[in-house]
């Protein structure tokens, strides 16, 4: 790029980007940020200086040609771009929207250093969308049939992106998932305004198309188990399984009714659309004050979830301050827009109940910052004598999973950690298993789904080697 | 979609079905559980798998809610949306000596498999099987020939015993003949009974247990119970937990989460004009 057209880039603004108006969405579940006109996409993309050594392709977990997909979007070539972007990224319109670029690619881009950075994230959510309602997704070229059958368990992103590799590099590829759609967390986790899901549904189908074939209803461990599935004429298994049971904080009254995990208020209402009852069957409380405990991505969805059920109040009560809240920036922003209460620096002590068992409050304690703990953030501690009572109906306990244990009880030569996470070896996503590779939530006991789609990609490359080779 | 190739209606309301599961049929095991769905708009539910040969699983179901009047409206050639198991631990089967299988109502259904794996593995099988009145009671051929001896209970007197199938346990324990192991599947109140008549004797009494769930396979958490302080989760670590170390009545509590919600579903089904109770003011 010759000098004087890097300049003139380097002088566009970043582009903004339409979102409905936060008192509007809060009283629906259509998505919140609307995505680019094409014409924002080639002013944003042309944002680009095309680096000739781009570190936002070493910032992406799954190494895109971020420089040249935006290139093309410049070019207002977005089907290429769409194009592009799938040879390395089997999901882009999911990543897109649910990706934490501003801690991965975005964080490194030169524009970055003195600029707003290059709003990569935005861009690939367009070029996939610009393909997926044109109608033109296109088929990648397979290769030729290695007359190999990989069983993949799960279908979630880590599950989708080994399916979508493997099939591609001319593999017999079959999911098996547990539920009664594909999709995991992407599925049942993400709510529809983040991430809808007749956009999951689509890049679901893409792989049916491909030819990758998706038995659901269909729990490895149950049914099958991994042994039976090798004998069964499988020549290598990933097991993709996520995230398992949540988490409680082990404090009185978490049993009232009205006393919700994430990942049972969130499945209601994504898997189960709750939120349609009763034209749907599965209930949920809606609730009138409702608090969520814990401020990651989850805490911040199951929140904004709560907000749209209709409550007076929705509040996230955490012990650390905003600082630490380990949710993305965005989601915070998104939250405190639509009018989410953040009772920072204050911890949950025990859950008051009725005479019937359902909960109408939690005894909280406020906290201040001491000293670093080992996480280097500051530890929270008690502030003796500051108790008070949050009037809450319902409550959304956000801290964390552990490990689904269904596939491991039954594969007895495949190692474990202590929390019971599956051992693998990260740079081949080989586990100790042979011909069994893992990764994702499942390895990882609670990420995201791109890094879940790194480890992904990761281990279809070592099992095509293994494929091919035979060598363990 | 899975076939319903078999419909017997064993009571008013309560049905026996076949449903072509093979795989399903071909693994389960005593005290595991399928969950199903019936249609696009339609709530997961647990079911007992009561038997199974080559082609089928069996269940036993009440029409209690919206989803089991659905189920129950079906017949034979008809489909189930979806259908997912086998889940749950299988129950632990070993020849413990003397054992009494207890079912209370609809909770008979899931007592015959484990009846009949105990009798396989040597044991000497009690079995005590009561209901409200004569007309509700299920399964009583297919429990005799399971045990060496069954006792029938009913509230109402109507037929069997008059009383409760907690007071057939309490005498053999009053007359010496305590077992070595009880089993007992029901109402919770019922189960709950059945483990305080055993507990001063420390007689292992194993329950199976019924909450709420939603996904059945690991992953939400709405199925946590409370045993000897700490949380299990029914799906995955149940569902038969030891009786005597369960908190039934967190679970009775749990249980009723969504009453009101249950009411309104029906409602939905069975409307037909003018406005549904919950939509009325509340004048």
């Amino acid at each position: 790029m010759d000098p004087k057209e890097m300049k003139a880039r380097m002088q566009i603004p970043k582009q903004p980007m339409g979102e409905q108006d936060p008192k509007e969405r809060v009283r629906n579940f259509y998505e919140v940020p609307l995505g680019f006109t094409p014409e924002a996409a080639i002013e944003e993309a042309k944002r680009c200086i095309q680096c000739k050594k781009p570190l936002c392709v070493g910032g992406c977990p799954v190494n895109i040609d971020i420089p040249w997909f935006i290139e093309l979007i410049a070019e207002g070539k977005f089907l290429d771009a769409a194009k592009k972007l799938k040879e390395t990224n089997g999901l882009p319109a999911v990543c897109g929207r649910v990706c934490p670029q501003e801690d991965q690619c975005e964080k490194v881009c030169i524009i970055g250093k003195k600029n707003d950075p290059v709003s990569i994230g935005r861009l690939e959510r367009f070029a996939a969308d610009y393909e997926r309602e044109h109608g033109e997704v296109t088929i990648p070229e397979l290769a030729h049939s290695t007359g190999k059958k990989v069983a993949v368990v799960g279908g979630g992103p880590a599950g989708l992106t080994v399916a979508g590799d493997m099939v591609k590099k001319g593999h017999t590829v079959k999911v098996f998932e547990a539920l009664h759609v594909a999709g995991g967390v992407l599925m049942y986790g993400i709510p529809e305004f983040r991430l809808p899901k007749n956009i999951v549904k689509a890049e679901v189908e893409y792989l049916s198309r491909m030819g990758v074939e998706i038995e659901l209803n269909s729990v490895v461990g149950k049914l099958d188990t991994v042994d039976e599935l090798m004998a069964d004429g499988y020549d290598a298994v990933f097991v993709g399984t996520g995230a398992g049971l949540p988490y409680f904080m082990n404090i009185p009254g978490e049993h009232l009714v009205g006393v919700y995990s994430a990942n049972e208020y969130l499945t209601r209402v994504n898997l189960m659309r709750a939120y349609e009852f009763p034209g749907h069957d599965t209930p949920v409380l809606r609730g009138k004050k409702v608090a969520v405990f814990g401020a990651g991505n989850t805490a911040m969805d199951a929140a904004r979830t709560a907000l749209r059920l209709c409550p007076e109040e929705v509040s996230i009560v955490y012990r650390r301050s905003r600082e630490e809240m380990p949710a993305r920036e965005e989601e915070i922003h998104h939250g405190g827009q639509e009018g989410l209460n953040f009772q920072l620096l204050t911890a949950p002590k025990k859950f008051l109940g009725d005479d019937d068992g359902r909960l109408h409050g939690v005894e909280c304690v406020k906290m201040e910052l001491g000293e670093p703990d080992e996480s280097g953030r500051r530890r929270p501690i008690e502030i003796k004598g500051s108790e008070f009572v949050l009037d809450i109906d319902v409550a959304i306990i956000s801290i964390g999973n552990g490990a689904n244990p269904l596939v491991q009880q039954t594969t007895p030569d495949m190692k474990t950690n202590k929390w019971g996470n599956i051992t693998i070896d990260p740079d081949t996503g080989r586990t100790s298993k042979k011909g069994v590779f893992s990764g994702g939530d499942i390895v990882r006991g609670g990420a995201t789904v791109i890094l879940a789609m790194g480890d992904a990609r990761r281990a279809a490359n070592s099992m095509h080697d293994y494929l091919t080779t035979g060598e363990w | 979609m899975y076939e319903i190739t078999e419909k017997i209606e064993l009571s008013h309301g309560v049905y026996q079905y076949k449903v072509r599961a093979p795989q399903i049929a071909k693994k389960r095991k005593a005290g595991q559980f399928i969950i199903l769905r019936m249609n696009e708009a339609g709530e997961r539910i647990p079911l007992t798998i009561v038997g199974s040969d080559e082609e089928t699983v069996t269940i036993i179901f009440q029409e209690v809610g919206k989803s089991t009047n659905i189920l129950g409206s079906l017949g034979v050639g008809d489909h189930i949306l979806d259908v997912v198991g086998p889940l749950g631990m299988p129950t632990h089967i070993e020849n413990f000596g003397t054992a009494v299988c207890i079912g209370g109502g609809i909770g008979t259904a899931p007592v015959l498999p484990i009846a009949e794996a105990l009798k396989a593995a040597g044991n000497t099988v009690h079995s005590i099987i009561g209901a409200r009145t004569k007309d509700l009671l299920i399964l009583e051929k297919e429990m005799e020939a399971a045990s060496d001896k069954l006792y029938i209970t009913t509230d109402d007197g109507s037929y069997g015993h008059h009383g409760f199938v907690t007071q057939i346990l309490q005498k053999f324990i009053d007359d010496g003949c305590a077992p070595d192991f009880v089993l007992g599947v029901g109402p919770v109140p019922m189960m709950r009974a059945v483990a305080e008549v055993s507990r001063p004797h420390k007689i292992l009494t194993m329950v199976s247990l019924n909450p709420i769930m939603v996904d059945g396979t690991g992953m939400c958490g709405a199925c946590r119970v409370t045993i000897d302080g700490e949380i299990k989760f029914v799906c995955v670590d149940g569902p038969e937990f030891d009786g005597h170390l369960v908190d039934f009545g967190e679970l009775i509590n749990r249980n009723r989460s969504y009453l009101k919600e249950e009411k309104m579903a029906v409602e939905e089904l069975t409307y037909h004009e003018g406005e549904k109770c919950y939509e009325r003011s509340p004048s």
